[in-house]
């Protein structure tokens, strides 16, 4: 089984550095881009490879990037996203620590295929040592020629920075990103304009999740077909998975897209803790629905996970045992998004806290049954194009499932009035 | 003009409309009259999707069954769109965001300020949203202190962003934003403090509820449905913005925006907006009085009887008022006949005004509006500071150079320019070309291109190279330097290479070389294909419309008197101690036998009357003014007056028929004077037209100034008499002073206050316009009565001043204006008063430093026979040599500038004893 | 008034040098201040606000929509708990308690001695490890309360 992205990648060794990671194929990419490869041809490549982008929305990544327009005069932007937010997610993290230049590479092959003289990394302030990494990283790349003017020798220039941020979940949200780049508040940004045309400082900018950014070396050097060879399913490549929540051996692992919810979480993961019972998993982040153990031989790829009613997000389960209160389990999720919403648009703003507090009053034993009707009008009208980004309509995705298949335990808590799991 | 979008057909609710192009849903619809509600769209800011209340449902096409809910606000019009206000998803989702809404506003309707005119309270009812479902804690908030105009209550906010969108990124403000995040949202300043913007008033309209509210309403609360309004015009300077004004129980209580396409759009200035109170001032003259007969107010039968007899038996002079209405000036010119009326205008004003007209009249570029402005794409102002002489100009200069990257760029981007958020981002802080050349550094500079501080005289040779260089001919000012000629070439590159370049200049700058450059300029522009535009700015509200009648100047009023062809004078609406020196007015009064003076509010000049007669403020007068443009606007009475107080023009016809003018023969009333007055003055012609005559009716009715919800009607007098009073009869106009009258939309001229069914805030504005941000249905009120040249007449002016120098022992005096303080109405207002600065004299560093003057030391100097002593405040741009004394300030004695200072070497530049505070 | 010092001023003009428009390196211009005192007092904000052209409302304004740009003063230690959903499932709320008991405060709380505040944070991206916590720059991960104890003593 290859594992491509994390093959470097060993815990507890330090990553490789610059001159290790050439000598195990690094950089190999990028000569062949400048030196072999129109950008048009990269694209190509990349839409042939079926890329999906791998923050969250699984968008094709050549196709993101066939948005740019190539003939404007002036600068253009490649960002990566590693902003890595959403809770229960923790597989950026992975390939940032374990080995940033694979992520540099990726950048560099991005940024030539949209031709961008500029590029950013969007890191997360609490990844003190991914920041640490990356910038000695980046001062090697420059210091090879790799980065900053024409880098070798091919005439193309690409300069790269690290910015690393101030807080805020919303700043994942790739329109919001860039407006934290540009020293502003985090809010989303109105689409149409796609970032492809209009992005950061208003010109053509790319924003891609590191994991997706990762993949790109693999792909220039080894073809799409090879890629989508990794793959068990309809989407290409492998898929960095994590599993956290009460099992035996909570972790990431770098898996071929399409492995079951099953084989992730009993082989992998090795199943529930002694004595306790199996009860839903968010399968990619907080912002995606229950699935439940009628879905565990479901592939793990954006096309079945969403043909069960949920999405593949990040590709980071969170496990909810019997032992935990569902109701609990899902007030702490709209918290956090009550929290981190931006306050830009109306139902966002004052719907989440609303939820929020009636969650805690079921909590609390004050659950009243109307409170039912005023979760579920949240879960119907909260949806995608309704709000003004996707915060809102990510957090209601556990919501709506939670109340599809437990619901029982929110009536108990109302009738019973207090949490059933608490003493 | 604009080429005309083609029409798209759309589909709501099944049924078909045309529209235009190039609009969105939101406004589509509002435009063809439905009732679709928002909040964070504001039709002069565009759409930013934030509120999420304009939803509706869009359907890919006839089959599609399901749709999808989306904001009306962003999506484009595209021709056979299919959407749905009426499907019952999007009805409730409308309802739930006002659910969302309430669930931390604290619904103090009854005790809040904007109840009756709230956009949130129209919307609420129209979502049909009654019954709240939240029931936990709310959210409170500190609120702050805003200065004098504005109550801050931000409980009631309902984060649309309105306000920091209006003040931070359309009117430039720096000091009101929005901080924290997701429901813990707060707009205010970062520290309690007064309001910067000159234009902060308007918040109180952009907000869509009770945070930002009207403080001097507050003073004297009523709800809007019991104000009684009617059309005005503000008079507080040149521009003429046109405001509704609401009264009850005898004193003037709010001035709002009457939208008006062409002039003010949406908003106002805090001077026009809160400058009102000095109509209810204690200084108000309220009734006649005859200085013999003193100390006792006297009836007004006797003083027109003692005037009469002054009038019959002596040489009478008449001087009109630039702040008095085209009937008053002539009202008085036809009394006292055409060649004894002095048009009262201060010496350098009356030649600057004189030749403002003429460029006006004679220039071959288009004479710009206000919102024109907005739509330039290159603009130059020359000598005036616009903040403070003209302020709604900044305003609209500020929207230019914002418009130009815009049409320049977002075209090209492939989204609508209503995207208000995409749009910024897409443009980032790119400007449009803007050159400012000014004594001092002025509030628009921070987005200038370029900026020039100097003297009059080098402002205007800057103006005659620029215009040399467009024209493509050899400099003819004499002694240039390079830098002033590379500035100038930049200039004239940016000017040329527009398509809609605007020169701004007026009368403030003080010199005529100036305004002779600026038409220089303008007039090259046209002559080399470009769509240019001239906009001067004048004195007064009714510089232009006195000037245009006509009358000679007020030191011949001085000379006549001194030479004995006269003894009697009757001033109207006029303080002479604004005109010309303490000094000359004392002289003029002390020899006239007899001085009868119209005014309404006492001050030096009214002290001097043997007569006076309380004249009627606009807000108790129907009156027509004459802005700097040449638009010709009305205003009307506002509430019916004790019989003691009334226009001016009322007071002369009396006069007239008691000495039996010949020509005043039948003059009754208001429409008695306009054919009169055109027949007089054929430049004048239009005027008659601008509003309905009296008899005007609609289905048999008049237009009533008062909501037919005004409350308590019958009982509001029923302290004094329980039986209802008869209603006020208006003969001048076709307005009633009650809630009586037709019903529905009156002539866009005389719309008294904005409200339609279900809209009682002043967003029904929407619901008179032809189309949403256009002209009102029937036209945008008033005439321009300087019609475009047909052939070329403009002159080239050819003589640029010299090169300013300074003089040893003097200092050259340049005006200096503003906002809140300059103006002499307005400043009677508290917070006004407030607002304005302490007298002063602005410096040039170095000359300072060579006076061994501090900051806040007094110099003391001359003008002519007028001592000053004034504390100093200096700046390193003011030019050396020479400085700048502000206008009008109170307690701040006129001189005629520019003039020079000789400084007083005996006692200034000592230190003076400093104040212990 | 505060005035920033010479080194705070010349990073701050470092991070300008590095974009395009002077406002956008706002957030790292309060970053700075923030590394040098700890946190941006209002003054402070003023000060940085003059140097950046901007107004204080508008810096303010972005200051106050980031959770980690402090605005009041913290302690000389910041314990960051993550309160997001894995370490909620593995009980982070015994930490809290634990903390809380321990140095008697609550979050956003700074301890009577000046040396730790304590804040709820979202998930710090080590979710197989949770519950974890950060300590200034320091992460923690797979805790129990037990270990608490010896991990304050290395914050003086
Ligand atoms: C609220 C919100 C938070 C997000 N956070 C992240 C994030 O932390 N990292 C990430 O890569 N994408 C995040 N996304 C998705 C991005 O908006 C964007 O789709 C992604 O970075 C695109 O990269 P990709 O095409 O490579 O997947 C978030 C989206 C939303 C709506
Ligand atoms: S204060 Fe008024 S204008 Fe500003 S966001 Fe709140 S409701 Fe809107
Ligand atoms: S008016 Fe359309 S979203 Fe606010």
């Amino acid at each position: 089984m290859e594992t491509p992205l994390t093959q470097h990648i060993v815990a507890g060794r330090q990553p490789l550095s610059l001159k290790e990671y050439e000598r195990v194929g690094g950089y190999e990419s990028v000569r062949k881009v400048l030196k072999q490869m129109t950008p048009a041809e990269v694209t190509d490549l990349v839409k042939a490879s079926n890329l999906k982008g791998r923050g969250g929305a699984g968008f094709g990544t050549g196709m993101k990037w066939s948005f740019v327009p190539m003939d404007v005069p002036g600068p253009k932007y490649l960002v990566a996203n590693a902003d890595e937010m959403e809770p229960g997610t923790f597989k950026d993290r992975l390939l940032l620590e374990g080995n940033p230049h694979q992520l540099i590479e990726g950048m560099i092959v991005a940024a030539f295929a949209i031709q961008a003289n500029i590029s950013y990394v969007f890191l997360r302030w609490a990844y003190k040592l991914a920041a640490s990494e990356i910038r000695k990283a980046i001062a090697e790349a420059y210091e090879a020629g790799y980065l900053g003017e024409n880098i070798l020798g091919s005439g193309y220039t690409l300069d790269m920075h690290l910015h690393t941020g101030v807080g805020r979940y919303m700043c994942g949200e790739e329109t919001a990103l860039l407006n934290a780049l540009e020293g502003k508040r985090a809010n989303p940004r109105a689409k149409p304009p796609f970032p492809q045309v209009s992005g950061l400082y208003g010109r053509p900018t790319i924003v891609n999740n590191v994991e997706t950014l990762c993949c790109l070396p693999h792909i220039v050097n080894k073809g799409a077909e090879w890629f989508k060879s990794l793959s068990q399913s309809e989407d290409a490549g492998t898929k960095i998975y994590g599993i956290s929540g009460k099992v035996k051996r909570p972790g990431v692992w770098e898996l071929p897209m399409g492995v079951t919810v099953r084989e992730l979480l009993e082989e992998y993961a090795g199943g529930m803790k002694d004595g306790l019972k199996f009860r839903g998993l968010l399968p990619g982040g907080a912002s995606t629905d229950f699935l439940v153990e009628e879905h565990l031989d479901v592939k793990m790829d954006y096309a079945s996970v969403a043909k069960v009613g949920s999405r593949m997000g990040t590709g980071t389960m969170i496990i909810l045992d019997d032992k935990t209160c569902p109701v609990g389990f899902v007030l702490n999720l709209q918290h956090f998004f009550a929290q981190e919403s931006c306050g830009f648009c109306t139902p966002c703003r004052e719907g989440l806290p609303w939820v929020e507090k009636i969650l805690r009053a079921m909590e609390r034993g004050k659950g009243q049954p109307e409170h039912m009707k005023i979760l579920e009008f949240h879960t119907q009208y909260l949806g995608p194009g309704n709000t003004f980004c996707a915060l809102a309509p990510g957090a209601m995705e556990p919501l709506q499932s939670a109340l599809k298949y437990f619901r029982a335990d929110f009536e108990r808590h109302i009738t019973e009035k207090r949490c059933p799991w608490k003493q | 003009m604009e080429a005309v979008a083609p029409n798209v057909t759309i589909y709501i609710d099944d049924k078909p409309f045309q529209v235009k192009t190039g609009k969105n849903l939101l406004e589509a619809c509002l435009g063809l009259g439905e009732d679709l509600p928002y909040f964070c769209w504001h039709p002069a800011m565009g759409s930013v999707g934030a509120c999420r209340q304009c939803a509706v449902k869009v359907f890919k096409d006839e089959n599609d069954t399901v749709g999808r809910l989306m904001m009306s606000c962003m999506e484009p019009v595209r021709e056979g769109m299919r959407i749905s206000i009426q499907n019952i998803q999007a009805k409730e989702f409308r309802n739930h965001i006002i659910g969302w809404l309430m669930t931390n506003h604290p619904h103090d309707c009854a005790v809040c300020d904007e109840g009756g005119a709230c956009h949130l309270q129209d919307m609420t009812v129209m979502t049909g949203h009654a019954y709240r479902k939240y029931t936990f804690e709310k959210r409170t908030y500190r609120n702050q202190y805003l200065g004098p105009f504005l109550n801050h209550e931000m409980n009631r906010c309902i984060q649309c962003y309105r306000c920091v969108r209006y003040y931070k990124d359309y009117a430039g403000g720096k000091d009101l934003d929005v901080f924290a995040a997701h429901n813990h949202l707060y707009f205010g300043r970062h520290e309690d403090g007064v309001l910067e913007s000159e234009f902060s008033g308007n918040l109180a309209e952009v907000c869509p509820t009770g945070v930002f509210t009207d403080k001097t309403l507050k003073q004297h609360y009523t709800r809007k449905w019991d104000l009684t309004s009617a059309p005005s015009i503000c008079q507080h300077c040149s521009l003429g913005c046109n405001t509704s004004a609401g009264e009850r129980y005898g004193t003037l209580r709010s001035i709002t925006t009457r939208y008006n396409g062409e002039v003010n759009g949406y908003f106002l200035c805090d001077r026009g907006r809160f400058g009102y109170e000095f109509v209810n001032s204690a200084s108000r003259i309220r009734k006649p009085l005859v200085r013999s007969q003193l100390p006792e107010a006297t009836s007004q039968h006797v003083a027109l009887e003692e005037a009469a007899k002054m009038i019959r038996s002596g040489k009478v002079i008449g001087i009109g008022s630039p702040r008095a209405s085209l009937e008053s000036n002539f009202a008085l010119k036809t009394l006292v006949g055409e060649e004894h009326f002095y048009q009262g205008f201060s010496e350098p004003e009356h030649d600057l005004v004189e030749f403002n007209l003429e460029v006006l009249q004679t220039t071959d570029a288009h004479i710009l509006s206000l919102r024109e402005v907005e739509h330039c794409d290159a603009v130059f102002i020359l000598g005036e500071d616009l903040t403070n002489t003209a302020p709604m100009l900044d305003l609209a200069v500020r929207q230019s150079v914002r418009q130009q990257p815009i049409m320049e760029e977002v075209p090209k981007a492939g989204f609508p320019i209503w995207q208000d958020a995409a749009v910024r981002e897409l443009v980032q802080d790119r400007k449009g070309p803007l050159f400012i050349a000014s004594f001092q550094p002025t509030k628009l500079d921070e987005i200038a291109t370029e900026t020039f501080n100097s003297t009059p005289a080098e402002i205007a040779r800057l103006g005659f190279i620029v215009a040399s260089i467009i024209a493509g001919e050899e400099i003819s000012v004499h002694d240039v330097t390079e830098q002033t000629v590379r500035m100038a070439n930049q200039i004239a590159n940016a000017l040329l290479q527009a398509q809609k370049p605007a020169v701004i200049s007026g009368t403030h700058g003080g010199r005529e070389s100036i305004i002779k450059a600026a038409a220089n300029i303008a007039n090259v522009l046209k002559a080399k294909g470009k769509d240019a535009g001239i906009m001067l700015t004048a004195p007064e509200c009714n510089s232009l419309g006195l000037d245009m009648l006509g009358g000679h100047r007020l030191e011949s009023a001085f000379d006549a008197i001194d030479n004995g062809y006269t003894d009697t004078v009757i001033i109207l609406e006029n303080d002479l101690y604004r005109r010309a020196s303490t000094a000359q007015v004392n002289r003029f009064f002390d020899k006239c036998k007899n001085v009868i003076v119209l005014d309404s509010l006492h001050n030096k000049t009214t002290e001097r009357a043997d007569i006076l007669f309380a004249a009627g403020s606009f807000a108790e007068s129907d009156g027509t003014l004459v802005n700097n443009e040449g638009r010709a606007q009305r205003f009307y009475q506002v509430y019916p007056t004790t019989e003691d107080i009334q226009e001016s023009w009322r007071w002369l016809m009396q006069l007239g028929d008691q000495v039996h003018h010949q020509h005043m023969r039948g003059w009754e009333t208001f429409d008695d004077l306009l054919p009169a007055m055109v027949v007089a003055h054929p430049n004048l012609r239009g005027v008659e037209g601008i509003t309905p005559p009296a008899e005007f009716r609609i289905a048999g009715q008049k237009i009533p100034r008062a909501s037919h919800r005004i409350s308590g009607r019958t009982a509001t007098n029923a302290v004094t008499n329980v039986s209802e009073p008869k209603p006020a009869e208006d003969p001048d106009s076709p307005l009633s002073f009650t809630m009586e009258g037709y019903k529905g939309q009156p002539p866009s001229s005389i719309i008294p206050f904005f409200w339609s069914p279900g809209w009682n805030s002043i967003q029904s504005t929407n619901k008179y316009q032809l189309e949403i941000g256009g002209p009102l249905k029937g036209g945008d009120p008033g005439t321009r009565l300087i019609k475009p040249q047909l052939q070329s007449r403009s002159t080239y002016f050819q003589e640029a001043p010299q090169h300013f120098l300074p003089l040893d022992g003097h200092l050259f005096m340049v005006p200096l204006y503003h906002t809140f303080g300059s103006e002499e109405l307005s400043i009677h207002t508290k917070g006004i008063m407030e607002r304005a600065p302490e007298p002063y004299v602005l410096l040039n560093s170095h000359d300072a430093q060579e006076m061994k003057l501090a900051e806040g030391e007094t110099l003391t100097f001359k003008i002519e026979e007028q001592v000053y002593q004034l504390p100093v405040k200096t700046s390193s741009f003011v030019a050396q040599g020479a400085a700048g004394l502000p206008i009008g300030l109170p307690g701040l004695p006129f001189s005629a500038l520019p003039a020079w200072g000789i400084l007083n070497r005996e006692i200034s530049w000592k230190k003076q004893p400093q104040p212990i505070s | 008034m505060v005035t920033l010092t010479p080194e705070e001023i010349e990073e701050i003009q470092h991070e300008i040098s590095l974009v395009p428009i002077k406002k956008a390196a706002c957030i790292e211009a309060l970053k700075v201040v923030q590394q040098h005192r700890g946190w941006v007092s209002d003054e402070s904000m003023k000060a940085v606000a003059d140097l950046m052209d901007m107004s204080p409302a508008e810096l303010d304004s972005v200051a106050t929509f980031y959770n980690l740009i402090f605005r009041q003063p913290v302690g000389r230690h910041v314990i960051l708990v993550c309160d997001s959903i894995s370490c909620w499932v593995m009980g982070y709320e015994n930490l809290r308690q634990y903390l809380s008991d321990k140095l008697g405060i609550q979050y956003g709380q700074t301890t009577t001695d000046g040396r730790f505040t304590m804040l709820p944070n979202v998930c710090l991206g080590c979710c197989d490890h949770a519950p974890a916590l950060m300590i200034d720059n320091d992460l923690y991960q797979d805790l129990q309360p037990e270990q608490l104890d010896e991990i304050l003593n290395k914050y003086a």
